[in-house]
């Protein structure tokens, strides 16, 4: 029976969407591996090792110390090479969030192993299983598999679906002590910049302004109706740079790329480095007063329209719907 | 000081992807350099300026990526590596680069090495951090601020839009993320002087290193493009009955409301 070990992800002390798609991946790479969930994190641990086990891990490996309360990679790859040494996994899954990226490249070094980031999809299974990545920006895909050693794999977040959470499910939680040695680089403070809740990668749908918008009030609108849909907003190159909104929320080749199940674009022309971060995403609404704007050649739905005509319009409905 | 960037060559964001033979077809493409390395570079000219030194733009790659380097050069870096490993090296991945880099940095002394967060083309990320850890130097991804004061740096990184305010010190690795700088372009005279900045060529035979030491860990078995998307549905008549139609088609037929 093959070990797959995968990485809990925690947010505000919580577990991040990505952690329960780390085992769904894990599954569906081999449906007889034993589902090993490690979590780390400051105090009281017990509960998330829990909900790992309920959405289908099989135990769960903690590790407590007042040095993993905020990720650095000193700490966390002391933490994750002691289970690891001990464990002895044949495969390791971490999202490919910004902690993944930070941490994977460094263990792939340490377990002197290959590492293939990013996936959106794991075609076959075992030995013979292929990973399927998106690159240059999602312009083209690549299928790749390991020549032989670990398996090791970040996923990208949004693509491999959960499996069901099964509350009867229970599994073995075990505390695992670390001794965590100096930390060469250490946080000093953590400024909030995006908004409470949703998380732009991992958001179910998102609401995108371009330069169309005109101005950061013109962004008003648009975080109503996201607020109203549970949905983050995002933004194009063109806002950003024109001072609407904030680089972290700049979906594109440069800033983030996403695959919400719904993106509605406003005021985005679409120039291609803005389509290599969204065109992915399941359903296209695009939102645009120039009939010609290269938005519409991969939106599903389209109305050509001024943003500040429809957005308003669309409120209405969507809270009449909501009612 | 001694600073280090790690530069590669990349298409142009402009660039449409297309398939040759299973490969990525590169004739008569545009290349520039990676987007996040001319962030390491100008990051890398303005940390020389204040504290002196000297900075050494390195690639791994092929002879093409030489127009690249003379284009660091002329925004302002002193000297430039290529380690053209086009002829030795059939299969690469990051282990490949970063084996390379490590046998590069051997005996080098450096204070600080800066590259990209990630290259826009195969997007992976991993040679920045395997780097550090080969040279057993601390790192910090996605930096959007950087200060050295003596041996001590303080860092403003990016988390996924929220900002970590790090300290740590040298030597060190980090990999830089918009919103640091903004790269300058290159000044006629800065090229000019680019073409007679010493670029030193490397292949493995110079770092001691054979095909069999960097062989990949992982390969490639396919290239593809997305499917196509078929066009999609243009709506008519006033907006506001737009707007109804929208909303109907997302919940019952694209069932994403």
């Amino acid at each position: 029976m093959s070990k797959i070990l995968v990485f809990a992800e925690l947010k505000n002390k919580e577990l991040r969407n990505v952690s329960f798609e780390t085992i769904a991946a894990a599954k569906r790479l081999d449906d007889g591996a034993e589902v090993v969930a490690l979590v780390f994190g400051e105090s009281n641990l017990e509960p998330l090792a829990n909900e790992m086990i309920q959405y289908g891990a099989d135990r769960a490996v903690t590790v407590a110390h007042e040095k993993l309360a905020n990720y650095t990679s000193d700490g966390f790859t002391q933490a994750a090479m002691a289970v690891i040494e001990e464990e002895d996994p044949d495969t390791i899954i971490i999202g490919h969030t910004s902690i993944g990226k930070d941490l994977s490249p460094r263990l792939a070094s340490k377990l002197d192993t290959g590492l293939i980031s990013d996936i959106t999809e794991i075609e076959g299974s075992g030995d013979d299983a292929l990973f399927i990545r998106p690159i240059y920006s999602g312009k083209a895909f690549e299928k790749k598999k390991f020549k032989d050693g670990l398996t090791f794999i970040t996923i990208r977040p949004n693509n491999i679906a959960p499996l069901e959470k099964d509350e009867s499910r229970s599994g073995d939680v075990q505390s695992k002590d670390v001794d965590i040695k100096d930390l060469r680089t250490i946080i000093q403070e953590v400024i909030r910049k995006t908004s409470e809740g949703v998380d732009l990668s991992e958001a179910n749908i998102v609401i995108a302004g371009g330069r169309g918008v005109k101005s950061a009030e013109g962004f008003e609108p648009l975080y109503e109706l996201a607020d109203l849909l549970g949905a983050a907003v995002g933004a194009s190159r063109g806002a950003c740079d024109a001072g609407y909104c904030d680089y972290s929320l700049q979906i594109g080749q440069t800033g983030k790329v996403v695959t919400p199940d719904l993106y509605i674009a406003c005021g985005i022309s679409g120039a291609i480095q803005h389509l290599a971060g969204m065109s992915n995403s399941k359903v296209i609404v695009a939102i645009n007063k120039d009939p010609e704007a290269n938005i519409f050649n991969i939106a599903d739905y389209g109305i050509v329209g001024d943003v500040f005509d429809v957005i308003p319009k669309l409120i209405e409905e969507i809270k009449a719907l909501q009612n | 000081m001694n600073i280090y960037v790690l530069l590669k060559r990349t298409f142009d964001t402009e660039e449409k992807i297309q398939i040759n033979g299973g490969v990525i077809e590169d004739d008569g493409a545009e290349f520039i350099i990676n987007p996040y390395d001319e962030y390491a570079v100008e990051e890398a000219i303005k940390i020389r300026d204040e504290h002196g030194g000297e900075v050494t733009v390195v690639t791994v790659g092929s002879e093409d990526a030489e127009s690249q380097l003379r284009t660091a050069l002329a925004m302002g870096a002193d000297k430039a590596v290529l380690i053209d490993i086009e002829d030795d090296v059939e299969e690469q991945d990051q282990y490949t680069t970063t084996k390379i880099l490590e046998a590069y940095f051997e005996d080098k002394e450096y204070d600080i090495i800066l590259a990209g967060n990630v290259a826009i083309d195969n997007a992976s990320g991993q040679v920045g951090p395997r780097l550090a850890d080969r040279l057993n130097i601390p790192y910090v991804t996605t930096i959007t601020k950087l200060e050295i004061d003596g041996d001590v740096v303080h860092i403003e990184k990016d988390v996924e839009g929220d900002v970590e305010k790090v300290e740590t010190s040298l030597p060190l690795l980090v990999t830089c993320q918009q919103g640091l700088n903004e790269p300058r372009y290159p000044s006629l005279p800065g090229i000019m002087k680019a073409k007679k900045k010493p670029l030193e060529e490397l292949e493995l035979d110079d770092l001691d290193l054979d095909e069999d030491d960097v062989e990949a860990k992982t390969e490639t078995v396919e290239i593809f493009l997305p499917p196509e998307k078929e066009a999609g549905k243009m709506l008519e008549g006033e907006i506001d009955d737009q707007v109804k139609e929208l909303v109907q088609l997302l919940r019952t037929e694209a069932k994403v409301l």
